[in-house]
């Protein structure tokens, strides 16, 4: 799985620009699926027929990352920014980012700065090593933007890297594409956009494609890390189904299938109750007049940052309880 | 367009409350043989003359609805306590000219006098619910003869053309758009066109949701009044927008991404035909693009602006050089689009 995910976390594609990212996970699915298209707003939709009567179950993990968008270039070269995303300008400090055409900056905050808790993004900017506007502006112009740098490895059991969420739930929706075979449902799968903006990708194609049920592969914050908030969730003690978020309460049909498939196959799972943060389950089921949905969550720590970790395990049980799960007859 | 924008802005249509505005319009449009329909929320769509060379959907749209007040209270002494319908800065209230309801009763906003305010009072922004609109009412009776609560209170702000090219006057977010797109409606199109004019925008873009679900279009271009913080004491980068050079191209707000073919298509029309425009430099606040790109099965946006100063202010000023070239761009822009997309 690492050096999947090494591809896919290295692909460039911050919500509203998700081509490279797209192209990649394209090529790697469209050998072993039905029918595969691109939407309106860039959803990558991939059908696998079921082989019977069954249901059509829709799958969604996004494709996008956060990212911080060029919003002005100052007379001396440096690039004013703003968030494209949920991202910290403590977590941004001092990282190094990417554009989409491998140029390269340092995030840099104004001197003057003595307290940190004045730092904000609108007193910060890249830094790509220029002299002046015209410099800059020949490679980068206003909304273009950058992403952390961060290359997949990994170590002990875990994957640490850039853009896990939600690149991990999109490694492990091209594994379960690789490894399903004569399923009774119709599973379409969807690399969704923009979720980081507000989970805008999923519902319209959810829309589209009118499931029988839904299920979105997601990261979750976990509590097992010195002095965080108690959060029962653990790295390596499983994928989790998901209860409810600050989006969605999960249907109780998919929560429970979830759980079930779970169990009879052994596999280790944990549940998931949150009140912040929400993942496309929160927009695909309100759309299309009502789609029961829920989602399978990987335990994630250090959300938003370079150095994202999630447990190999946990991504691996998670291909396995999505299999079982599409693979059951739906009644 | 000046004057039609002129006679928009004295028009009251705050969110929910649109109908003058609505029928100005329809009265107004050049064309009268141009089909449209009021929907069921309140939305006027127009649909525009096409030559039918492209079978690509457009959806343009401006909103009707403005900032405002409406009443909630009406005291023992007759003065009116207010909420309000849309972002407004309690700091601009403070000695304003006001209309109230539908007879439009003059009021003036008044807070307690300088001398009988504590420190505390002078020093922090003032409070919505220590303000309150004076009809010069005897009494509750009294003002009950006049108003009732949910009353719609509009501010009082005539239109006035001063300086170099710049207008001053209320609700310029977003009749400016709405005069453009008037004007927009006097050509022919290669593709359907529906102009959507939007109700309750400022509320939550409500009506545009509506509007885009019916119309189903496959782009979204929504023009807009927009921030322009050019002055004093403001940074370069936070600006926004600077009055003067040109409609802005929004690149993103809290709201929606523009759609890259779009943004790159208009960013090239405006250097190649040489019309000024300039970037949104922040990428706060949001507007009907947010609900029309997620309407249905997803359409591609872009918003193109006009940058107004002191907006949601009853003094909003614009520059008319800057609304020409919107027209311009927006015009020069959707008449290449099918080529541009390949439809």
């Amino acid at each position: 799985m690492i050096t999947l995910l090494r591809e896919l976390t290295g692909a460039y594609g911050p919500s509203s620009r998700e081509e490279e990212i797209r192209n990649t996970i394209e090529r790697k699915i469209s050998p072993n699926v039905d029918d595969i298209y691109t939407d309106a707003l860039g959803n990558l939709i991939a059908v696998k027929k079921g082989s019977g009567n069954g249901k059509r179950i829709m799958l969604a993990a996004h494709m996008d990352e956060i990212g911080l968008v060029a919003s002005y270039i100052d007379e001396k070269g440096f690039i004013r920014i703003s968030n494209i995303g949920g991202i910290n300008p403590y977590v941004a400090v001092g990282q190094r980012v990417q554009f989409h055409n491998g140029i390269t900056g340092c995030v840099c905050y104004e001197e003057n700065i003595t307290d940190f808790k004045d730092l904000k993004l609108d007193r910060m900017y890249i830094d790509i090593g220029t002299q002046r506007r015209e410099i800059t502006l020949d490679c980068i112009m206003p909304g273009d933007i950058a992403v952390f740098c961060g290359e997949a490895i990994e170590q002990n059991g875990k994957f640490i890297s850039k853009a896990l969420d939600d690149r991990i739930g999109c490694a492990i929706l091209i594994e379960l594409i690789e490894t399903l075979k004569d399923c009774p449902n119709e599973v379409v799968f969807v690399f969704t956009v923009q979720e980081e903006v507000g989970l805008r990708g999923a519902g319209p194609a959810a829309f589209s494609i009118k499931p029988d049920l839904a299920v979105a592969v997601d990261v979750t914050g976990t509590g097992d890390t010195p002095e965080c908030k108690p959060l029962a969730l653990q790295l390596g003690k499983g994928p989790a189904v998901m209860i409810k978020d600050n989006r969605t309460i999960s249907h109780p049909m998919v929560k429970n299938a979830l759980i079930e498939c779970a169990r009879k196959n052994n596999i280790p799972y944990q549940l998931e109750v949150m009140s912040v943060g929400g993942n496309d389950a929160g927009t695909i089921h309100t759309a299309a007049g009502g789609i029961p949905a829920g989602a399978v969550s990987i335990p994630c720590r250090y959300l938003h940052r370079p150095c994202e970790m999630v447990d190999k395990n946990d991504a691996l049980n998670a291909v396995k309880l999505l299999n079982a799960f599409v693979m059951s007859p739906m009644a | 367009m000046m004057q039609k924008l002129a006679e928009l802005t004295k028009l009251d249509g705050l969110s929910g409350n649109e109908q003058d505005v609505r029928k100005y319009i329809i009265q107004n449009l050049a064309d009268k043989s141009l089909e449209h329909y009021t929907d069921n929320i309140g939305n006027l769509i127009v649909k525009g003359k096409t030559d039918g060379s492209s079978n690509l959907k457009v959806m343009v749209a401006a909103h009707m609805d403005e900032v405002g007040l409406m009443v909630n209270y009406i005291t023992d002494d007759g003065k009116l306590k207010f909420s309000t319908v849309g972002g407004i800065d309690s700091r601009i209230l403070i000695g304003q000219h006001v209309r109230v309801g539908k007879d439009k009763i003059p009021g003036v906003i008044g807070y307690k006098s300088i001398h009988l305010q504590d420190k505390n009072e002078r020093e922090s922004v003032v409070k919505l619910k220590s303000l309150y609109i004076d009809i010069a009412a005897k009494d509750r009776e009294n003002a009950e003869e006049l108003v009732k609560t949910g009353d719609y209170v509009a501010f009082d702000s005539e239109p006035v053309f001063f300086g170099e090219n710049k207008i001053k006057a209320k609700a310029l977010d977003d009749r400016a758009g709405c005069a453009v797109i008037m004007e927009l409606l006097n050509e022919v199109w290669p593709f359907e066109l529906y102009a959507c004019f939007t109700v309750q925008e400022e509320i939550g873009l409500r009506g545009a949701l509506v509007a885009a679900n019916r119309v189903k279009p496959d782009v979204g271009i929504v023009l807009e009044g927009t921030t322009c913080a050019d002055v004093p004491k403001v940074k370069e980068h936070e600006v926004s927008t600077v009055m003067g050079k040109g409609p802005s191209i929004s690149f993103a707000d809290r709201a929606s991404i523009a759609d890259r073919e779009l943004l790159m298509h208009f960013f090239k029309t405006a250097e190649k035909e040489g019309i000024p425009y300039q970037w949104k430099t922040t990428t706060t606040g949001g507007n009907d693009a947010g609900k029309i790109q997620t309407s249905g099965a997803g359409v591609k946006t872009l918003v193109v602006s006009v940058p107004c100063r002191y907006i949601h202010s009853p003094v909003s000023v614009l520059d008319l050089n800057d609304l020409k070239n919107m027209l311009n761009l927006v015009s020069k822009a959707l008449h290449t689009l099918p080529e541009a997309l390949g439809r």
